[in-house]
């Protein structure tokens, strides 16, 4: 079933496909119906489930997969946040695992055959007080000890790159610096998914949409398989990647996860001529903002404070983070706003994410990501492939277990990580 | 914009109240809890998709804090009560 020849995206097939009018392009993957066993199933065809599935099949050669959807792929986090790519984390742990990401986003495009329109153009994280600068500083300084690409910069510096970026001293919280990561970047997150989704298919890895899982079956303390919408499936090895409904999920096989599940809202302006050549994240303020290449100005901030399974939250959040952006750009004043949206973030304690096995055999989660997922996706879907490949976590997301909220060593990246989570 | 009904206040804006996470969470006796009842206690949710009993504080009003029952999917209020009581219509497990 498996290595199924795909077209090869290039130049050439573009113009020889558009000869024929673009009507003969092979489907980017297919729509099978499920079997009665895998060898892995994956629950949620989001960017990390779809990363975990492809690097299972190309790194670890397990191919007998399926991935199951409950709604369409990409249609959850992936296609709802704000698209920025960074790996400017305070901690090593973190820096570690973000930057495994950020090295597998450098070759996704070419690995997966699909132009996701990974753009490193930069991103800037603002300090307004001097606590901020300190901390700022703190960070820029633990980033190149681990390796990472961070410049500190003065509001001079800031000016000369963002030309009418609101610099004055008479601003309410004036800019005072900032650190800037020269690889940090966005992407294109419908094409992250599409293109890690078809390389799966590609390699023989079954994505069933549709398909909701409504149980976890389980043989004592071994995972057997999974119900769903459609029927049982059978696997020896379930690996839950579902964001916002983690603890849904883990309900259903006697676990209990320490994760409390937010909305967080984000919105775009109408397409302008480009005017923003970078990302640009104020902690302080609390906003953050960059133009899509369609030319909307794409904008978000943090999680509204209640729990919430609602995918929409409360405009006073949305009101909040524009007078931000305003503040910052007074340029943006005018904007009128085109579409405005939220997701499911799952929140945990130390805004660090659980890659991990649990107490029941077969049966990992990958969660806790918040509102910092979309950067992790290739490098959470490459270390959680291993983890559910070896059944023992990698070394780079071994720190990142169940286990560290009993034993108590924390990855605290609150506040530490450049934004608010 | 939520409007959230204070016991003492009546109906008010989200934005005077601050949110306090699940209710009804009792903390162990430190003396004798190990440490996986002490992490349940401070990190373990139930995270229900539902109806949830939580903690409200009306931060920027009366100041005092009090339990909701709220569904978490279309954020409407079921019921206001006061610390230490029951929740008074059944929630979500």
């Amino acid at each position: 079933m498996s290595n199924r020849r795909r077209q090869n995206y290039s130049a050439f097939s573009l113009f020889t496909q558009g000869m024929s009018h673009h009507k003969h392009w092979q489907k980017a993957w297919r729509s099978p119906e499920p079997r009665s066993h895998y060898d892995v199933i994956i629950v949620g065809a989001g960017g990390h489930g779809l990363a975990t599935a492809f690097y299972l099949a190309a790194e670890h050669g397990i191919t007998n997969v399926a991935v199951l959807e409950k709604g369409w792929l990409g249609g959850g986090n992936t296609g709802r946040n704000t698209t920025i790519v960074r790996s400017n984390y305070l901690q090593t742990e973190s820096s570690d695992l973000y930057d495994k990401s950020l090295q597998l986003w450098e070759g996704l495009s070419q690995h997966v055959n699909y132009n996701n329109m990974f753009s490193q153009r930069g991103v800037y994280n603002l300090a307004h007080t001097p606590g901020d600068v300190r901390t700022t500083l703190r960070r820029v300084n633990a980033n190149r000890l681990n390796g990472i690409d961070a410049e500190y910069h003065t509001p001079a510096d800031i000016r000369a790159n963002i030309p009418y970026i609101n610099t004055s001293p008479d601003a309410r919280y004036p800019i005072l610096g900032g650190s800037f990561q020269p690889r940090a970047g966005v992407a294109r997150h419908d094409a992250v998914a599409w293109g890690l989704a078809r390389a799966a298919d590609e390699r023989g890895v079954d994505i069933i949409q549709d398909c909701e899982v409504t149980g976890i079956n389980r043989d004592g303390s071994r995972v057997t398989g999974v119900e769903t919408t459609r029927g049982t499936i059978n696997a020896p090895k379930v690996g839950v990647v579902v964001a916002g409904h983690c603890s849904v999920l883990a309900e259903m096989a006697g676990l209990k996860l320490p994760i409390e599940s937010h909305p967080l809202q984000a919105c775009v302006s109408e397409p302008v001529k480009p005017v923003l050549n970078t990302v640009v994240m104020s902690n302080q303020v609390h906003g953050y903002c960059s133009q899509s290449d369609k030319g909307e100005l794409v904008m978000g901030a943090g999680i509204d404070s209640y729990a919430g399974y609602g995918q929409r939250g409360s405009p006073r959040v949305i009101e909040n983070f524009l007078a931000a952006i305003k503040e910052m750009f007074p340029i943006f004043s005018r904007m009128r706003m085109l579409r405005q949206w939220g997701g499911v973030v799952d929140v945990a304690p130390d805004a660090s994410p659980i890659l991990s096995k649990t107490d029941i055999q077969g049966l990992y989660f990958n969660c806790g990501w918040g509102t910092g997922g979309f950067k992790a996706t290739p490098g959470s879907g490459w270390v959680f492939a291993h983890t559910i490949a070896k059944d023992e976590p990698h070394p780079i997301n071994a720190p990142f277990s169940l286990e560290r909220f009993v034993t108590g060593r924390l990855v605290d990246e609150h506040g530490a990580a450049a934004v608010a989570h | 914009m939520l409007e959230i009904k204070c016991p003492w206040c009546g109906p008010r804006d989200e934005s005077e109240f601050a949110y306090g996470g699940e209710a009804h969470i009792n903390r162990p006796d430190p003396e004798t809890s190990d440490d996986l009842a002490w992490a349940h206690y401070l990190y373990f949710r139930d995270n229900v998709q539902g109806l949830h009993a939580e903690r409200w504080n009306h931060a920027y009003g009366c100041r005092r804090w009090f339990n909701a029952v709220r569904d978490t999917v279309n954020y409407r209020f079921h019921a206001v009560y006061e610390i230490g009581e029951d929740p008074p219509v059944e929630v979500a497990k």
